[in-house]
């Protein structure tokens, strides 16, 4: 028995290779920075309480509430693991989850974990925490609504990113990813939000100190209130414009020459001279570059084969 | 098959606490609570050691004192070694604390790992670690064991596991807490004959009083924060008086 | 419920069972790479890789169809593929009405489409199978030695050793509401959607507490044993000639696959 939270998990083949490897990209950075800080800010107690914490953040998302016609509420928790744990940790956490995730059940892929990994952990976690970490001093009625908004936003957002992840890949045209996306996930926000509310509101009740001043909670640089900030705008702005006028923000791809047509079927890269994308002599060349470091990887191979038997 | 243990008449060997010294220990916990109120014992090579008292004595805690987890006022030696923050590592691979839960204790995905980790973190070479981890799986019994994962055994398995753990790191003392808590009467039947030949100076915490009186000739009696009694296991039972006043129960 | 319902390994004694962790990582990613890089409609290439994927479904002894019967899960998700059908130009294949819309499915939508359900399709197979003859610590040590940073390995480790223990208590959480969620004849039960919320939520605060209190515990177990910020793991793996010969033979087979795809 298995749930999965929310439909964010993009199973591989639904995202061109440019964008899983753009992907990657961005999550092996963020992640680069979220190990040095983390090495640096916490205490070797932080292992096993990141490692429990994100066994937590899996079974939570196990607990359900009905709320009407058969569907049920779910948490996906980047938010509640970064305002809890802070954003770095709390980024290292979900990426964890989501891995398991993926290798382990087959929910979300591998080639595309990159993408994953930053729509569900990245992304919530940074938005999650940059808004409560406005308010961190502030009451608690402050806190817990603005958590409950930080909460919602940070399932749209994961939402936007995965709708526009697709529609860059090719696979979905843009004027029905994003308000399907989007559609479905107000609900599944409002779950996130309410569950994170009431989980928050029970720590505070109980063990206010993990919240309270000198917890990681309120240590987190005022810098993630601009993240979180801008994230949040991007979504509040981006998603009306995207699905009232898609074409609006084709358009405005092409003219930045981020890709050349969304509606080619190849998506990203397609007009481009890449090897077996195109017959341009230069994409020849590089065909053959990449069958020699093939053929050589494979001796390679053979080699320390035959080494490792002798 | 169960063992009929006898009791024989125990003379309370002369210790000058040799493996194990404490000297009146204090300890109040962030909050306020005090939890300790100048324990001292001393154990010697070879006792095995009950150490009995209600929920909220302060037997955890006085455990969790033995190898630097928790630091309080007053007098710690392991084997004439003070303990003090800078010997912690040495001090904690002579001290085996097996904790009450194998859930905490066992906290790696399979039985391997975790029975490597002590060694391991003591520095010790790869080729040692093995030879360690075999003898410590041979010492409870479960070789067969080793590359299984740690949430596919069961609960009697897993006690043994945890002990194994602590046995890796050769330790001159072990300390168990609430060993035969939550098991079936097999599974503590069996930890039973493992502790009895398991020939290592222990201290174990219980509230299983049949277990005091199989296993261990000498027995502690701790209740709020103080030791109240220490002596020969069979005089400490038959002394209905203690019992009933520290909430214990003659088996 | 039992453990055995998040186990995907399933013991066998199989050449696939017996290669190195890693290069079974390896070879997963490398197909998955190649079924993105398959262009679309590469038929011929699709059936070879289908092909591979059924001879590595033998060697595993799980059994020919063994991935197939488990790689609908990622179905779902070709819903969000369904506008390909419409949305690329190309030839009209067939008309019809969907609500108020006129759809016209083309020939090179409709080509895009299967295209992307099969990469899909055959990668998560390859996924299923990864797991199915690959123990899961084993697959955390091919991340360590893969480079992936210890930290993350680590809480990986702990996710997989505690996800057992946290979802039984979870469940346990869940039984408890669930049996006193009663109902008086004649009366709505059930609260309001808020109020489930709110009882959701403190099941995830309590749980968190408790989980909390069990990462204290933890981490004096492994101080008693000499933790102390270092993390030392020995991995029991090692590279034998026959894994160096399989990665070199399937790079070979993915590559002729690609020259398959392009021709």
């Amino acid at each position: 028995m298995h749930f999965s939270p929310v439909p964010l998990h993009i199973p591989d083949g639904f995202l061109s290779i440019p964008i899983s490897i753009i992907c990657w990209a961005i999550t092996i950075i963020t992640l680069g920075i979220a190990i040095s800080r983390t090495n640096k800010a916490l205490g070797e107690k932080q292992v096993p309480l990141m490692g429990v914490m994100a066994a937590f953040i899996f079974a939570a998302q196990m607990i359900n509430f009905p709320v009407a016609g058969g569907t049920s509420g779910h948490l996906l928790g980047g938010a509640l693991a970064a305002i809890v744990l802070g954003p770095w940790a709390g980024m290292l956490v979900m990426t964890a989850v989501v891995a398991v995730q993926g290798l382990l059940f087959q929910d979300g892929g591998l080639l595309v974990m990159g993408a994953n990994i930053l729509n569900m952990g990245l992304v919530t976690a940074a938005i999650g925490y940059g808004l409560y970490r406005a308010v961190s001093n502030q009451s608690k009625a402050v806190k817990l609504s603005v958590a409950g908004v930080a909460a919602w936003l940070s399932v749209m957002a994961g939402a936007l990113f995965t709708a526009l992840q697709l529609w860059l890949s090719g696979t979905s045209q843009l004027g029905i990813v994003i308000p399907a996306m989007l559609g479905v996930h107000v609900l599944i926000g409002l779950g996130e939000a309410f569950i994170t509310v009431a989980a928050l509101s029970f720590i505070l009740q109980t063990r206010p100190d993990l919240l309270g001043e000198d917890s990681e909670s309120a240590k987190g640089s005022r810098a993630w209130v601009a993240v979180g900030g801008i994230i949040a705008l991007v979504v509040v702005w981006l998603s009306p414009l995207a699905s009232a006028d898609p074409d609006g923000l084709n358009r405005v791809a092409m003219d930045i020459g981020f890709f050349n047509t969304a509606q080619t079927g190849e998506g990203l890269l397609a007009g481009y001279t890449v090897p077996f994308f195109a017959d341009a002599a230069a994409s020849k060349i590089m065909a053959g570059v990449i069958g020699v470091i093939v053929v050589g990887a494979i001796i390679m191979l053979i080699g320390r084969g035959m080494k490792a038997k002798s | 098959m169960p063992v009929t243990h006898v009791i024989n008449s125990f003379e309370m060997p002369e210790c000058d606490g040799d493996v194990l010294s404490v000297k009146d220990l204090h300890f109040s916990y962030p909050d306020g609570h005090a939890a300790l109120h100048g324990v001292s014992l001393k154990l010697c090579r070879g006792d095995k050691v009950a150490l009995v008292g209600p929920n909220g004595a302060g037997k955890s805690t006085l455990m969790l004192h033995l190898n630097g987890i928790l630091g309080g006022r007053g007098e710690i030696e392991i084997a004439g070694k003070r303990l003090t923050r800078d010997n912690l590592p040495v001090i904690r691979a002579m001290v085996g604390l097996v904790f009450q839960s194998p859930d905490d204790q066992l906290f790696s995905p399979t039985v391997f790992e975790d029975v490597a980790f002590g060694p391991l973190h003591m520095g010790l070479p790869e080729i040692e670690v093995r030879v360690r981890v075999d003898a410590a799986l041979e010492a409870v019994r479960m070789s067969s064991y080793k590359n299984r994962l740690s949430h596919h055994l069961s609960a009697g398995e897993k006690k043994r596991i945890a002990i194994a753990t602590v046995l890796s790191m050769k330790p001159s003392l072990l300390v168990l807490d609430e060993p035969s808590a939550g098991l079936d009467p097999r599974a503590r039947r069996t930890l039973i004959n493992l502790l009895r030949e398991l020939p290592i100076t222990m201290l174990v915490s219980t509230h299983d009083m049949v277990l005091v009186k199989e296993l261990f000739p000498r027995t502690i009696v701790m209740d709020e924060g103080r030791v109240v009694a220490d002596g020969l296991t069979h005089e400490i039972l038959d002394d209905e008086e203690l019992l009933t006043a520290h909430g214990l129960e003659k088996p | 419920m039992h453990f055995n319902a998040f186990d995907r390994y399933h013991e066998k004694e199989s050449f696939l069972h017996r290669l190195d962790p890693r290069v079974k990582v390896l070879v997963t990613v490398i197909y998955i790479i190649s079924n993105a890089l398959l262009p679309d409609g590469a038929w011929l290439a699709f059936i070879s890789a289908w092909m591979f994927l059924i001879t590595a479904n033998l060697l595993s002894q799980l059994g020919i169809g063994y991935t197939f019967k488990r790689s609908i899960i990622a179905l779902p998700f070709a819903l969000i593929a369904v506008t390909v059908l419409f949305s690329i130009p190309g030839k009209p294949v067939s008309t019809f009405q969907f609500l108020m819309w006129d759809l016209t499915i083309t020939d090179a939508g409709f080509l895009r489409f299967v295209s992307i359900l099969i990469r899909s399709w055959l990668s998560v197979q390859m996924a299923i199978l990864l797991v199915a003859v690959t123990r899961f610590p084993d697959l955390i040590h091919a991340l360590e030695h893969l480079r992936v940073p210890v930290i993350l390995t680590t809480i990986i480790a702990f996710l997989y050793r505690y996800l057992f223990v946290l979802t039984d208590e979870v469940l346990r959480l869940i039984r408890a509401r669930e049996s006193r969620s009663a109902a008086v004849a004649g009366n709505r039960s059930g609260g309001g959607v808020r109020w489930r919320a709110k009882v959701a939520g403190n099941m995830a605060g309590q749980l968190f507490l408790r989980s909390y209190e069990r990462s204290d515990r933890i981490y004096n177990a492994m101080l008693s044993r000499g933790y102390s910020g270092h993390l030392y793991t020995l991995n029991p793996h090692e590279m034998k000639s026959s894994d160096y010969f399989v990665t070199a033979f399937v790079i070979a087979v993915i590559f002729i696959v690609q020259l398959i795809g392009r021709l």
